[in-house]
């Protein structure tokens, strides 16, 4: 059977009993399939389950409940070692006593590959990850970007149909984790290797993803392109976890076709498009992009909400404001510093209009 | 002067070893040359030493002999170098036994619970609250010819209607491999528990992330691993039980003579302190050649796990 599927979760359930003696749902009913090739990431807060949706993916743990696909063969209960999955660990996990060809060449070793073959293609996995000449090194004698590669060669070395990284970067500097995010990008393009990428860094699954699950709580919220995730979230709480959101909460006024009227108690009126249909009365929220507004001395088009600036931070390229309004919301707007010497908009205290489009909000209800 | 102190590293450093520092140079270097002056001397006829210059012991631990038979002035007498050779063999064995022994025991304790490792090491620890003389006289019980095996057995080959002659266990050199097993196997057990509970757990799933299967994974990964801890235990076992005598005295009685027992016997029955300090310097060389060669090429249990 083809699949076009490189991995798909079907209902799949973790509990733990935890040491306390209470069942855990490490996660719960998660539903997802991983397309081949796909460069695909795990985003949620600490504890929302990444990890043990990952090591079920990878055979260290068994589900309670659902079914593990690869490839559309169901792997849910057989062992690590006998699935076609390689795991780069979070702290790389190299064997301490090995060199880095004995540590590359594990893998095929187990596999029964001849010595010289061996040879050739863990000289080739380290070229690859750009640290030929290295054989000989024990990993204690490799800085930490360079047992990270190591890691990644030795897993990438056996060809696995799926690759499965776990915070890979996360005990790099910041400047190194940048240029491993987009090393890393180029070189799954490069294999054409399905990846399975587990981060809480939302820039880093941003930069990096072709799709993205973000996960709460062992529940998998929302499965999108990094653009769909950011411009459309579902939820309240993608909204909030991927970059910055400002949530205004109204009650549904009315709607003529795709125009929704909101009214913000004690702020002001404020029209939406959306797609969707609301009850009169309803409970919503309004969630905006700080980069999405405006802050103005006058009304301009669209929606229009007057309030008192309480903050201006002055961050480099931008300038941030905190706006409280009337009736108890509060708004951040973030202004490009586009010409040189640039003066702030305006200072704490002052009167001022935020402005968005129509379009802009997101209408959540949940 | 504490100021001082607190400047001056080195000064420091020699505060820090020195009350080790006195105590070594007291007990053990000034006894130890002393030892080599005596092994150079001569027995007087009342068991005392004569201060003088001669390798004569040295002479006779290596086997020559001027007590010959008939018609011979020096020939070669082996009880010597046979008592060393034994005293080797059997340090040997015992460890290589004890690690047999120890290492499924540790892999045990440091695969359990967590919660439960405790309670397991203790229980390793049990035995040494009791006095080792003691333990070994309750192995005599159980060796004996009327001791509790035989009458076990006894009973069993009654039970049968077998005839059934006592087995001869005490006083045999195997009793005296089970008393050293006995004895040394706690410190052989943690520290290979050690070094196990030592190796992340992340490389047992590395391993098996790329192939391996339960029995490669331990001998790739976890044997190699835990090898600093049988390096140090080895070091901790085969040692004593070159020097042993206590055991060899109770369970192999005049049958199993060790190099222990020949020095023993030297100072308190033959009252040739000489002989004995000599004997006490060969054991010493001894000792350290094998562990100089065993270390040079496996180290002292620290590094070799990472170099
Ligand atoms: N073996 C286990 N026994 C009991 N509870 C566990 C076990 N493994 C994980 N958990 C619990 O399951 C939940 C999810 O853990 P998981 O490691 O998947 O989180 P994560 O999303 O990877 O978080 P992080 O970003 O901190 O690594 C946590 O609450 C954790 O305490
Ligand atoms: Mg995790």
């Amino acid at each position: 059977m083809t699949d076009e599927f490189a991995v798909e979760m079907q209902d799949v359930v973790k509990r733990f009993t935890t040491p306390e003696g209470g069942i855990l749902a490490a996660v719960n009913h998660v539903t997802m399939q991983i397309r081949d090739g796909e460069f695909f990431s795990l985003l949620g807060p600490s504890g929302c389950g990444k990890t043990t949706s990952l090591r079920m993916i990878a055979g260290f743990e068994l589900p309670t409940e659902g079914k593990i696909l690869i490839h559309g063969k169901d792997v849910s209960q057989i062992a690590p070692f006998q699935r076609p999955v390689n795991t780069v660990f979070q702290q790389y996990a190299l064997f301490p006593h090995m060199t880095v060809e004995q540590n590359i060449g594990f893998g095929l070793e187990m596999k029964g590959v001849s010595k010289v073959e061996r040879s050739a293609r863990v000289s080739e996995a380290l070229e690859m990850v750009r640290l030929p000449g290295m054989e000989m090194r024990k990993p204690k004698q490799l800085s930490g970007g360079q047992q990270q590669r190591i890691a990644l060669a030795r897993a990438l070395v056996n060809k696995p149909e799926v690759l499965l990284l776990d915070e890979p970067l996360g005990a790099l500097d910041l400047k190194l984790r940048k240029e491993m995010q987009l090393e890393l990008k180029s070189l799954q393009r490069e294999v054409g290797i399905t990846f399975i990428y587990v981060t809480h860094d939302q820039e880093e699954a941003l930069t990096m993803s072709d799709r993205i699950a973000v996960m709460s709580k062992g529940v998998a919220l929302q499965v999108d392109k990094p653009e769909a995730i950011y411009e459309r979230p579902a939820t309240k709480f993608v909204a909030d976890f991927i970059g910055e959101t400002n949530f205004l909460d109204g009650v549904v006024r009315g709607q003529t076709g795709s125009t929704v009227e909101v009214d913000l108690p004690g702020t002001g009126t404020v029209y939406i498009e959306s797609s969707r249909t609301f009850a009169n009365g309803q409970q919503t929220t309004v969630a905006v992009r700080p980069e999405k507004m405006t802050l103005n001395r006058e009304i301009s088009g669209g929606n229009n909400l007057a309030g008192r600036v309480e903050e201006v931070i002055y961050i480099g390229t931008d300038t941030h404001y905190g706006v409280r309004f009337a009736g108890g919301h509060k708004a951040r707007v973030r202004e490009q510093n586009v010409t040189q010497g640039q003066k702030a908009l305006a200072s704490i205290g002052d009167e001022a209009i935020v402005s968005f489009t129509r379009t802009s909000p997101r209408l959540l209800t949940e | 002067m504490i100021n001082w102190l607190r400047r001056n590293k080195s000064a420091q450093g020699t505060l820090l070893i020195s009350p080790t520092l006195i105590f070594m140079i007291g007990l053990l270097i000034i006894p130890l040359i002393l030892t080599l002056i005596i092994s150079f001397g001569k027995r007087s006829a009342d068991g005392n030493v004569i201060y003088s210059f001669g390798l004569h012991n040295y002479i006779r631990l290596l086997g020559v002999s001027y007590n010959c038979s008939a018609g011979q002035a020096v020939c070669y007498d082996p009880i010597y170098t046979q008592i060393l050779w034994r005293s080797l063999t059997l340090a040997f064995n015992s460890t290589v036994v004890v690690i047999l022994l120890a290492y499924p025991l540790a892999y045990f304790i440091a695969r359990s619970h967590p919660s439960r490792r405790n309670t397991y090491l203790f229980l390793v620890l049990v035995p040494l609250w009791t006095n080792f003389v003691i333990r070994v006289y309750a192995w005599m019980m159980l060796l004996r010819t009327q001791g509790l095996i035989n009458s076990a057995l006894a009973w069993a080959a009654d039970l049968f209607g077998r005839p059934f002659t006592p087995l001869e266990m005490l006083y045999t050199p195997g009793a005296v491999l089970i008393g050293m097993v006995y004895e040394f196997l706690p410190f052989m057990i943690l520290p290979i528990y050690t070094s196990l509970e030592k190796i992340d757990g992340s490389l047992y799933e590395a391993a098996a992330d790329l192939g391996a299967n339960a029995v490669r994974t331990f001998l790739r990964v976890t044997l190699p691993l835990s090898a600093p801890g049988m390096v140090a235990g080895t070091v901790l076992v085969f040692i004593p039980v070159m020097g042993a005598f206590v055991v060899s005295d109770l369970l192999g009685g005049k049958q199993v003579i060790l190099v222990g027992n020949l020095i023993q016997r030297q100072f308190l029955d033959a009252r040739d302190p000489t002989f004995g300090s000599a004997a006490s310097l060969i054991l010493m060389a001894l000792t350290l050649v094998v562990m100089f060669f065993y270390t040079r090429k496996f180290g002292f249990g620290e590094e070799i796990a990472i170099t």
